[in-house]
């Protein structure tokens, strides 16, 4: 990087301490960003484990946090990088719609929730529900994801260097699983499926994506739906 | 002498009477059970049940045509910076694009703007058009969040947290996918043609402690301009009032099992929540303890017909009313005009609620675009704006006669009640008595 612009970029960045500034300030200058302009970098500090830190991002704007968060940080972002040092409490990135979030520790229940775009990277472990009902996110769990993850995920992608829980993608529509590590039971209609070459491609570029390095594709097994409880028929009742 | 046993005709069972035998045939050839349209079709306590006494020597009648009587409500005020203030306390209640027809959401956003009220979207998320058409739109925030996203978000005029619904409370949906149009399926994020849930629990909170933090969050997504309303369906309407008013809420919804939805079990219909008139009371006392009622306002639904039942909900304490079933009949829902089409589906005018198979002759709950057409999005606003305003003026017209300036100035000591248990579920007196069960009197 060129240090000139690092430093004119440190000069210009924003420093919310939410322990001496409301949370709605943080939030409200973030909405206010308009479309080209230079203010873009924002650092959070004491966030003390506060609630819904950096929502509704609608502009490229680049979030540091130093420190970690409750429920809902960064939701429904929309373009902005928000990292979080330290770990995420529930449903984070929740709905994103596109940019960057990443956890540097771990991440409680429903993180990337409902999620339609975007890259959301855990460098910890994801409790359960990581990705429930994702409609197109790209979600990269370093560690280990709790049960019931991938629930009813409609597409998108997850994936797993560690180990998943108990009805990993149950009811799964068309969300694409990838788990390096060991996979305790599968949910509904989720089965393991062939890792093709397209496959392989693909996970690369998401790891590549999620700054992972030393990590094979091939050391993945891909999930996916199977397709049977698409449309509703009375003898498959049993399944659920 | 002989004997001659005399005739006796045959007796039908009133338990297995000859809907319930041929609803076990159709279990019993099909191995499915019943998944329909609309909302309760049982005979429940009622409005009906209710009448107004009028003014008399100890209360003086408003000149009806000449004296004011106030119908605008505003909701919203507790939190937002931009409440909601309609003409008319009369809401559209949420139905979705993909359950109905582009024509016909665009008619309920006509005929609600011409009113002077409000609309909703439903589950599967905002279009432009409905957007366009719709002076105030309330934006429904789903389980499934299907179509969320924060642009609509933005753009809405409030946003209504659906926790549930009169015709399922605790039961999600189901879209069949014959109803999945190419736009449908893109609005969800799901192929075309497959059969698409409905979430009955939302997927990033539970209980009303998470949801005081999902309603923080999306206050503060939208600079906490909007009205935000929680929905829930007739279950314990005491509790989930007092706790979507403690989350935050500014605006609760209350759904009676009349309710409407676009398709799911019948026995779930007909056999889960309770009546709207036995829900309104609960839910204004639990206001009311809280010294919430006419801060928190109270919307309800779930069989609102006409002018009578919206006066007969606010005297009980209700802000606001919202209708869908009344809605679609109103733009032709059912209407006689398709009976020979109706008699091909199997069914009549007036009875058909197959709303799920997409294949409505009126063009109402359909997706097929020959259907569609059938239904002209100006002449159908007309119509629903026409109905509206008869209702208010029906309110109207009993709240003067009651002496109200202002149809939030009927109360519940302006009504009576016809049979035991509508006095016990009002909280009004049994006609000509006293009496309240529970609560003493002759």
């Amino acid at each position: 990087m060129d240090v000139s612009v690092k430093r004119e970029s440190l000069e210009a960045m924003r420093v919310f301490d939410l322990a001496k500034t409301p949370l709605r300030e943080l939030n409200s200058a973030l909405h206010a960003i308009a479309p080209g302009t230079n203010d873009t970098n924002f650092e959070v500090v004491n966030p003390r484990g506060s609630h819904a830190v950096a929502v509704g991002i609608d502009q490229p704007v680049t979030v540091e946090v130093r420190g970690s968060v409750g429920y809902y940080c960064a939701g429904m972002n929309d373009g902005g990088t928000v990292t979080v040092h330290g770990s995420a409490g529930p449903g984070v990135a929740e709905n994103m719609m596109s940019g960057a979030v990443v956890i540097e520790g771990d991440a409680s229940q429903y993180a990337g929730a409902t999620g339609r775009g975007g890259l959301l990277v855990i460098k910890g472990n994801a409790a359960s529900r990581c990705g429930i009902s994702m409609k197109g996110i790209d979600i990269v769990v370093q560690g280990n994801i709790g049960h019931m993850s991938a629930f009813m995920g409609q597409s998108g992608h997850l994936v797993v260097l560690g180990n998943a829980g108990d009805a990993l993608g149950d009811s799964l529509y068309e969300a694409k699983l990838f788990v390096r590590g060991e996979v305790k039971s599968l949910g509904a209609d989720c089965i393991q499926k062939e890792m093709k070459p397209k496959h392989l491609k693909l996970l690369a570029e998401l790891l590549e994506r999620a700054g992972i390095t030393g990590v094979a594709p091939e050391e993945f097994k891909r999930y996916g739906s199977a397709r049977t409880l698409y449309n509703f028929n009375i003898d498959n009742a049993d399944a659920y | 002498m002989s004997y001659h046993n005399p005739y006796t005709p045959p007796r039908k069972s009133a338990t297995f009477d000859d809907y319930t035998l041929a609803e076990i045939r159709r279990a019993a050839a099909t191995g499915i059970y019943d998944i329909r349209g609309a909302g309760t079709k049982r005979k429940v306590p009622h409005f009906d049940d209710l009448l107004f006494l009028g003014a008399s020597i100890s209360r003086y009648p408003l000149e009806g045509y000449r004296e004011k009587c106030d119908t605008s409500v505003v909701l919203g005020a507790r939190h937002a910076k931009k409440p909601i203030v309609l003409k008319t306390p009369i809401t559209i209640a949420g139905m979705s694009f993909g359950a109905l027809s582009g024509n016909a959401k665009e008619a309920l956003g006509r005929g609600a703007t011409i009113a002077g009220t409000s609309t909703t979207t439903g589950d599967g998320g905002m279009t432009d058009e409905e957007r366009g058409h719709s002076q105030t739109l309330v934006y429904q925030y789903l389980p499934s969040r299907y179509g969320m996203n924060p642009r609509d978000l933005r753009r809405a005029d409030a946003i209504e947290i659906v926790v549930g619904q009169g015709a399922k409370p605790g039961g999600g949906g189901m879209l069949l996918g014959q109803k999945i149009s190419d736009r449908v399926a893109n609005m969800r994020n799901l192929p075309k043609g497959i059969d698409q849930r409905s979430a009955c629990r939302h997927p990033d909170w539970t209980g009303p402690d998470d949801l005081e933090i999902k309603i923080m969050e999306l206050r503060e997504i939208t600079d906490w301009e909007k009205p935000i309303y929680v929905k829930v369906g007739g279950a314990r309407p005491y509790y989930d009032t007092a706790l979507a008013v403690k989350a935050g809420a500014d605006v609760v919804v209350l759904d009676g099992m009349q309710g409407g939805t676009a398709a799911t079990q019948d026995v779930f219909i007909e056999n889960v929540g309770m009546p709207i008139l036995a829900c309104i009371r609960p839910a204004v006392q639990a206001l009311q303890d809280l010294g919430m009622h006419r801060k928190v306002q109270l919307i309800v639904s779930g069989g609102i017909r006409s002018g009578a039942d919206v006066a007969k909900a606010l005297a009980l304490g209700a802000d606001a009313v919202a209708i869908g079933t009344a809605a679609l009949v109103a733009i032709g829902d059912n209407d006689p005009h398709w009976e020979e089409e109706y008699q091909k589906l199997g069914t009549t005018a007036g009875a058909y609620d197959d709303w799920h198979e997409g294949k409505d002759p009126a063009g109402i709950t359909t997706q097929d675009p020959e259907l569609s057409k059938r239904l002209d999005p100006v002449a159908a606003g007309r119509r629903l704006a026409n109905y509206l305003k008869v209702m208010t003026l029906e309110a109207q017209t009993i709240a003067r006669a009651c002496g109200k300036n202002h149809l939030h100035n009927l109360e519940p000591e302006d009504l009576v009640a016809l049979t035991l248990e509508a006095s016990a579920m009002a909280q009004v007196p049994l006609a000509g008595t006293s009496w309240i069960p529970g609560k003493g009197g002759f």
